[in-house]
């Protein structure tokens, strides 16, 4: 079941918003910072996504990027991230659009990582690729901000290149962490990368996962998951202890519009997060 | 459930009640049009055909119209919901397809309740008549919808406490020899039923009629013979999912969706911002769309999940026969007969899609 926010009457109103900031992430991926002008927080759990309007352009549904954003960084408490891949129509436009320009928001939508459930007491694993990156970014900070809640935390990111890299300020930080372990690589390097080189999964087998007290919690393009899951098996990780984000088309957000459908299952309501033991007898999910 | 006891109303007497009816408040009914049927706006009680055999379009579509808006905004920022509907009143729906109503109410009414569809239900008065003539491809009595007796959704889990659906019949109309027998299931339908003026309670005669047209219903409502019980359809897909029917059917598929547009059980939508010409404001607006569709689960980047028309074709009779009765319990199909004749293909047939699937599973 999802949270679906109380103010407006139909849950097809946006509330207003505000994009208060953007910054370039790399060539293709803006993050964008914003605010709800009622003032109020989003009040979402990592791994939710939110409907994000651009009137007159169109809807798209976007992950929260951000857990918290501490005090001295936003103007205000109730700001949230988004990081956008332009790769159609709104998010073309939303790139194009400047600090101050009016929004709309619904959501927080869908299921979130359970940071807050079974997640807590065990190894939390983040396995990132490329832009799965973005709705994982909301879960390794509120790990990280409950630091004492959770046993090891290991972070794995893979890129297509150093040029695609999100975040990378944040990445630095995380590997400067004597409490976490951070290891990331790329899929073909340039002249100035000094790091792996190759597909995430190779990094799986050298991450110390320990099967039994590991939870894996896995973002990433389609094509990546078959890879990945198959290297945590051969770690020894089992289907309970793998939680997944899919992500669809999703339009309405609330389980009506169909579109997101995933066999019988609404990526929007019963996702995008889903353990992997719920969906091994899904077939379209993977 | 109040109960109101059942009234008779001599044929002859309908157009009057009708025009009456007319007078008050918006009618849409069934209506010839160029050898077929169609439900459109009532003018004048001569108009309607209380023996049609089947629409093009069910009436979904005052429900769920093909086009609604769902809010205004500008630019400067804000969102204004859409305008309430006014009142109307269905006249003349066959069974099925207030049966295919009450399964849009609980989809629509359970979980995150969609608001803009309970307004608009809220609005209409059902008038259900049962069938008179049988169209060719019929099959409701396989259904368990071939008339509008009782709780259509039997043993369901029960809706949402937030949303119960409003009981999907208001007055029932059965024609027995050259009298209606005339129903109440509401209060709107006894003030429906009052601009008749005085009215006879039904005998027990005519009663006893009305029961011999519910059973007859049952039984030749079934121009194709489904193989089982509808409650037997999803273990039978759960059998079915790699079976070479899929690919070997939709070989021929168009994926024009007009299975899909004359679906009474089908009612997924897109939604799309329109900008005013003045760029100024505009509005967002839902409009039908259909899984069959190739670019329904197409995203942004380019990926479509169901890329292929096999695993459209399937997706859509799973949802059907599987997904919607594990979800809302009900099985997406009121066997109104009408994708039979849509379909440029010739591939829709449910009965012959399920039957053949039964008998790989033998």
């Amino acid at each position: 079941m999802t949270r679906v926010p109380q103010v407006p009457s139909s849950p097809y109103l946006p509330e207003s918003a505000t994009i208060v900031a953007k910054r370039p992430l790399t060539a293709t991926e803006m993050l964008f910072e914003v605010r709800l002008d009622s003032g109020r927080a989003l009040g979402h759990m990592p791994g939710q996504f939110v409907e994000l309007t651009l009137p007159g352009v169109g809807e798209a549904p976007i992950s929260v990027s951000s857990w918290r954003l501490p005090q001295a960084q936003a103007p205000s408490p109730a700001s949230f991230e988004l990081a956008v891949r332009k790769a159609g129509r709104v998010t073309a436009a939303l790139h194009a659009a400047e600090p101050g320009r009016k929004i709309g928001i619904r959501g927080p939508f869908g299921t979130h990582f359970p940071v807050d459930g079974v997640m807590k007491g065990r190894d939390v694993v983040f396995v990132a690729g490329g832009i799965g990156l973005a709705p994982l970014r909301s879960a390794i900070q509120y790990v990280l901000h409950n630091r004492g809640d959770y046993g090891q935390v290991t972070v794995l990111y893979g890129a297509k290149s150093p040029a695609e890299r999100l975040f990378v300020e944040e990445l630095a930080a995380w590997a400067a962490r004597a409490d976490a372990k951070f290891m990331e690589t790329v899929d073909r390097g340039d002249a100035g990368w000094n790091g792996n080189v190759g597909v995430i999964t190779k990094l799986i087998p050298l991450a110390g996962i320990d099967p039994t007290k590991a939870i894996v919690a896995a973002c990433g393009p389609p094509i990546m998951y078959k890879f990945v899951v198959v290297s945590l098996y051969a770690a020894g990780v089992g289907n309970e202890n793998i939680i997944v984000s899919l992500e669809r088309r999703m339009k309405c957000g609330i389980g009506k519009c169909g579109h997101c459908q995933i066999n019988g299952l609404y990526a929007c309501t019963d996702g995008p997060v889903f353990k992997y033991s719920d969906l091994v007898g899904v077939p379209e999910a993977m | 459930m109040e109960k109101y006891p059942a009234k008779k109303l001599h044929q002859a007497k309908l157009p009057g009640w009708v025009e009456a009816i007319i007078a008050q408040t918006v009618v849409y009914a069934p209506q010839a049009r160029q050898g077929r049927f169609v439900y459109d706006r009532l003018s004048s009680a001569a108009e309607l055909r209380l023996d049609h055999d089947v629409t093009i379009l069910p009436p979904k579509k005052y429900l769920l119209p093909q086009r609604e808006t769902l809010l205004r905004f500008t630019r400067a920022g804000g969102f204004e919901p859409a305008a309430a509907p006014e009142p109307f009143v269905l006249f003349g729906l066959h069974p099925y397809d207030v049966a295919a109503i009450a399964q849009m109410d609980r989809y629509y009414g359970q979980d995150n309740p969609d608001t803009q569809y309970l307004a608009r239900r809220r609005q209409a008065t059902i008038v259900a008549c049962d069938v008179q003539n049988a169209s060719d491809n019929v099959f409701a009595g396989c259904m368990g919808t071939a008339t509008a007796r009782g709780a259509r959704l039997g043993n369901a889990p029960a809706a949402s406490s937030q949303s119960p659906p409003p009981d999907p019949v208001d007055l029932l109309l059965t024609l027995v020899g050259d009298t209606y027998v005339i129903e109440a299931f509401s209060p709107r339908g006894t003030g429906l039923l009052a601009l008749a003026g005085e009215l006879e309670d039904a005998d027990p005669v005519a009663l006893g009629r009305r029961e011999q047209v519910w059973q007859d219903a049952d039984k030749l409502l079934r121009r194709h013979r489904l193989a089982c019980r509808p409650e037997e359809l999803p273990a039978l897909m759960e059998k079915s999912f790699d079976s070479p029917l899929w690919q070997e059917m939709s070989d021929t598929c168009f994926s024009c969706g007009s299975c899909v547009t004359v679906c009474p059980s089908c009612f997924c939508f897109d939604v799309q911002d329109d900008a005013d010409w003045n760029l100024e404001g505009g509005t967002r607006a839902r409009r039908w769309d259909g899984c069959m569709l190739c670019d329904f689960a197409l995203v942004a980047g380019g990926h479509n999940f169901r890329k292929q028309r096999d695993q459209r074709y399937r997706h859509r009779f799973f949802r059907k026969a599987s997904y919607l009765p594990a979800r809302c319990g009900f099985v997406g199909c009121v066997g109104c007969g009408r994708c039979i004749l849509a379909c440029t293909a010739k591939i829709a047939n449910p009965v012959e899609v399920y039957n053949r699937l039964l008998e790989d599973q033998a």
